[in-house]
């Protein structure tokens, strides 16, 4: 009989679970009508669980090593959350915009959140891929969640089976790193590597585990359903995947690479190089060609994992808060789009394509600023934040010499500044097309609000950025 | 006046010239009401504030201390603290005037555009005032990320202005001027990152007393060359200028030849020269080759050109390659030639484009050839059209001369070949501004439209008329410019050649061969 483990390290976890468990259940008692209450309630359980995170123990490890929490850990999973209460909010209007309030969106958006968070605590292997299903398994079926939408439908089946598929190899790879190191924990890896030589077993099970996670934050070449997935989704559900999973994926990627694996630096190292210049270039290449602004932002989401996987491959400190202050500044300008996006309605239909957005310059100003604002943003144009979150990355590129690896970053950027200013020609140049209805309150605050943070964030950086610091730091103290 | 200057040196001079016009941009974006009046109000806030960012500006002139080479009126704010990088802002002899010449002509662009500005004239005026602070905070920036950042950030601003307001192919021109000079600018970037890491620290004056090695130099030279010969713009990276220029509203052609050409030759002076001597040196006879390229094939280029705008773009082309030879002769003359030839081509090309609009509002054509015999019934204008017309042929006694002539004298003290293939520059200057001239102004009044186009009006002259007076005074007494910059630059030099002096190794230039030949 042993001791009961030490809970209090996994509070905030626990506390979502239940709360979501007991939100569930007001849900089915209630039918219909609850979705606005669930949503409000699943918000105020997300801020809670904040909360609960950052008051929280400091730094341990518990349930027999599989649990982990620290600065970084925690950074991690405010960062994910408050990508997820945003675009929750996002989601509920939309759904009480389009009759679909459904009590279960909510639930699954605090489920796949849940799972995102055990993610970014694992300390195991199998911890690891517990937290990942958990997460996928909520994903998939959101993406589907409009079912009698054909498209929609089979956004969620290609998901699943490509993220099935991508579990099945991440799983696989964690079986091989076992076999040959003989622990799945990372503590008992990280020894295990350290101590060398590593049979060619490890590194290929490494290679099977980064396959998988680079499918979970969709890198090239496993973005291949990125773009199917974003365009057939509703759209604040495809704000929704583009920030949590991918701020969470990130995260764990970090964790993974720099922690059990860090004694293997040169192996993984150059995958990662690979990795992310190929989701750079052919993030900004691809984009170029699409017309459905969903799609386009599919590809701009992979360009810009490219560029925040820079600062995995410098794998150092200076790397990691890059990384973080990246994922930070991609987290509102990514909200802020999609609620761009979101409020492109004509007649009170929803309109995707680019071309839809002629002229709203002229119909709509505001709304045409925010997005002329966020897309100079995302193409890393200063005075925008930006340009301040690819600075720290390429500052660590090129501090720790890759020199070569910031300059095809750089210039993959300026081809996808291209794509960025052809949405602002498109709002600013062209003649106008169908007046857009103004946006609905929610969303015009969050675009707003995300947009002047474009400013905010890059005249006074040094606040968060310190933030990103102290969380680099704990990653690489334990 | 002690007080006076007690008072301004207390005050944080330079940030408030450089972000008064944002403070107007907020107001005009705060106006409300019907079109019409929008539209009034933005014109008139824009103009009030752009000339009260003018008559600032002049105080920093005024108060600014000639004898020394000093870093004056600084200012130093922690901005990314982690990584020392500071608002640091300050002016020197070089880049003082260039702050002026900004704040000068911004307020001659808000009266050139009072009419002919008819759609989304708020947006039109807000770009403007950003485009003021971004050009004012780069020539005052002392911290190499503060710089970038505002280098860059005049992209946005001219983007729009030239996609939104131009005509023609404005959108491939918009889009070919921003893709163009992104390019440049992202291997600035590379190169600014890796001099931090060398000195762990972006502040100008600390990189100007670091040290690279030589083959660091070279490197970061060509890191910066990429940025800078597209912003001069240099042949073979010059073909986004005359599309720019001629898409451009006239106010966006005034800015774009008035200020953003001399963000380039800025950039060499502030940072290859001071900061990568050994690199300047051996990359001069490429300059020097590029250079001389541009005075002689776009000066020719420009004499077929139909259209005026494409003609005074292809000539600024010449005019930049005078001030690249100046910069990289390297003696007192020809530095402080290139510097006056970039203020007095900023204020005569930006008056060639002013001329341009005048008669572009009334025919709504640049075509050269619909013009003729408008000495008859434009007097005045064809008066104003001469002014400039012979300052840019560089005639003495205007802006022009003074420029040339200093590059010129110094140049041939460093390489006569050079001076003397330059010289012809001035030549094919005449020949296609004069030919200009006569097509457009002289000959028979024949055609109805053009008869019927009526003299400038009161607020054109007040347009036209301060820059004649800027570019007489040039002309008759560079003195009061030349003081500005003497100390600087001899400073500058002094440090140049004492780092070439005490160099461990010493290579040849760049085909010294070939040059020896030419020699």
């Amino acid at each position: 009989m042993t001791a009961l483990p030490a809970f209090a390290p996994a509070y905030p976890e626990i506390f979502m679970a239940l709360a979501a468990l007991g939100l569930l259940m007001l849900g089915v008692f209630r039918k219909n009508d609850s979705m606005t209450l669930v949503t409000w309630l699943s918000i105020l359980v997300m801020a809670v669980t904040a909360v609960l995170a950052i008051q929280g123990t400091d730094s341990a490890v518990t349930f027999n090593k599989l649990f982990v929490v620290n600065g970084f850990t925690v950074f991690a999973k405010v960062l994910t959350l408050l990508g997820a209460g945003l675009t929750l909010l996002l989601i509920n209007a939309w759904a009480e915009g389009e009759k679909f309030a459904r009590f279960e969106l909510p639930l699954l958006v605090l489920f796949s959140v849940l799972g995102m968070m055990l993610m970014i605590s694992a300390n195991d292997l199998i911890a690891l891929y517990l937290g990942v299903e958990l997460q996928s398994l909520s994903l998939y079926v959101l993406a589907a969640f409009h079912r009698d939408n054909q498209r929609a439908t089979e956004a969620g089946v290609k998901y699943f089976v490509l993220g099935a598929l991508a579990s099945g190899l991440l799983l696989y790879g964690s079986s091989l790193v076992y076999g040959f190191a003989g622990t799945t924990t990372f503590e008992g890896l990280a020894m295990a590597v350290k101590s060398g030589p590593n049979s060619i077993g490890v590194t290929i099970g490494i290679v099977f585990v980064i396959t998988g996670l680079a499918f979970k934050v969709s890198a090239v070449p496993f973005h291949m359903w990125t773009p199917d997935v974003y365009e057939g989704a509703p759209t604040p559900i495809t704000a929704f995947f583009s920030v949590a999973p991918k701020i969470a994926g990130l995260c764990l990627f970090l964790r993974v690479l720099v922690g059990p694996f860090a004694g293997m630096i040169e192996q993984w190292q150059q995958v990662i190089i690979a990795i992310a210049v190929l989701s750079m270039t052919w993030g900004a290449i691809a984009a170029i060609a699409q017309k459905s602004i969903k799609r386009l932002m599919a590809y701009s989401s992979i360009g810009h994992v490219g560029y925040a996987l820079i600062g995995l491959v410098v794998g150092n400190e200076e790397g990691a808060r890059g990384l973080l202050f990246y994922l930070l500044v991609y987290l509102f300008m990514s909200v802020g789009t999609f609620a761009v996006i979101m409020s492109m309605r004509v007649k009170g239909k929803y309109v995707e394509e680019i071309g839809d957005l002629a002229g709203l310059s002229r119909n709509n100003p505001g709304m045409a600023m925010a997005l002329a604002v966020l897309m100079f943003s995302m193409a890393g144009i200063p005075p925008m934040a930006g340009f301040l979150g690819k600075f720290y990355i390429f500052v660590a590129a090129v501090n720790a010499g890759f020199v070569a690896l910031a300059v095809v970053g750089l210039l993959a950027s300026v081809v996808g500044a291209f794509y960025y200013l052809r949405l602002i020609k498109i709002m600013y140049f062209d003649e106008p097309a169908a007046a857009m209805d103004p946006p609905g309150l929610t969303t015009g605050i969050i675009m707003a609000v995300s947009s002047a943070l474009m400013l905010v964030f890059f005249i006074v950086p040094a606040p968060l950025v310190s933030r990103a610091e102290a969380a680099a730091r704990a990653l690489f103290l334990g | 006046m002690t007080a006076l200057s007690n008072f301004i040196t207390h005050l944080p001079i330079l940030t408030i010239v450089t972000f008064l016009p944002l403070v107007g941009a907020a107001f005009i974006l705060m106006t409300r009401g019907e079109a019409q009046v929008v539209a009034r109000q933005s014109r008139y806030v824009a103009l009030w504030t752009t000339l009260l960012t003018f008559l600032l500006s002049l105080v920093i002139w005024v108060e600014f201390e000639n004898g020394t080479a000093n870093f004056q009126f600084e200012e130093r704010l922690n901005w990314l603290p982690q990584y020392r990088i500071s608002y640091h802002m300050g002016v020197d002899g070089i880049s003082m005037l260039f702050v002026i010449l900004s704040t000068f002509l911004m307020p001659l662009c808000i009266l050139a555009s009072w009419d002919s500005i008819r759609k989304m004239v708020r947006e039109y005026m807000i770009a403007f005032l950003v485009l003021e602070t971004m050009m004012v905070g780069m020539f005052c920036a002392m911290d190499m990320v503060l710089f970038y950042v505002f280098f860059e950030g005049v992209l946005i601003p001219m983007f729009l202005i030239i996609g939104v307001w131009g005509g023609g192919r404005r959108v491939y021109s918009a889009f070919k001027f921003f893709l163009y000079t992104l390019t440049g600018s992202v291997l600035l970037l590379v190169a600014l990152l890796a001099m931090y890491f060398q000195v762990g620290s972006t502040d100008i004056p600390e990189l100007i007393t670091a040290k690279f090695s030589r083959d660091m130099q070279l490197w970061l030279w060509l890191g910066m060359f990429a940025s800078f010969a597209v912003k001069v713009p240099m042949w073979p990276v010059h073909t986004w200028l005359p599309d720019a220029h001629v898409d451009a509203p006239t106010a966006g052609s005034v800015i774009l030849a008035g200020v953003l050409l001399k963000m380039g030759g800025y950039g060499f002076l502030r940072f290859s020269l001071p900061m990568l001597p050994e690199a300047s040196e051996y990359f001069t006879p490429l300059v020097f080759g590029l250079s001389l390229v541009a005075v002689i094939y776009t000066s020719l280029v420009a004499l077929v050109q139909t259209d005026m705008k494409k003609l005074i773009a292809y000539s600024s082309v010449a005019h930049m390659g005078f001030v690249t030879i100046g910069i990289f002769a390297l003696n007192q003359q020809a530095v402080e030639g290139a510097i006056f030839q970039m203020l007095s081509h900023g204020v005569v090309s930006a008056a060639l484009f002013l001329c341009v609009g005048v008669v572009y509002d009334r025919l709504h054509t640049r075509d050269i050839d619909r013009y003729g015999g408008l000495v008859n019934n434009m007097p005045r204008y064809a008066f104003a059209f001469m002014v400039f017309m012979l300052a840019s042929v560089g005639l003495p006694g205007t802006a022009g001369f003074v420029g040339e002539f200093l590059v010129l004298t110094g140049t041939f003290q460093i390489n006569s070949s050079v001076a003397l293939l330059a010289a012809s520059g001035v030549v094919l200057g005449a020949t296609y501004m004069l030919y200009l001239y006569r097509r457009v102004v002289y000959g028979e009044l024949t055609k109805d439209d053009v008869r019927a186009m009526v003299d400038l009006e009161p607020r054109e002259i007040a347009v036209l008329a301060p820059i004649i007076v800027v570019v007489m005074w040039m002309g008759i007494y560079p003195m009061s410019f030349l003081d500005v910059m003497d100390a600087s630059v001899a400073h500058l030099l002094r440090n140049y050649h004492d780092a070439l002096a005490t160099r461990a190794v010493e290579i040849a230039p760049l085909g010294t061969s070939l040059l020896a030949w030419l020699r």
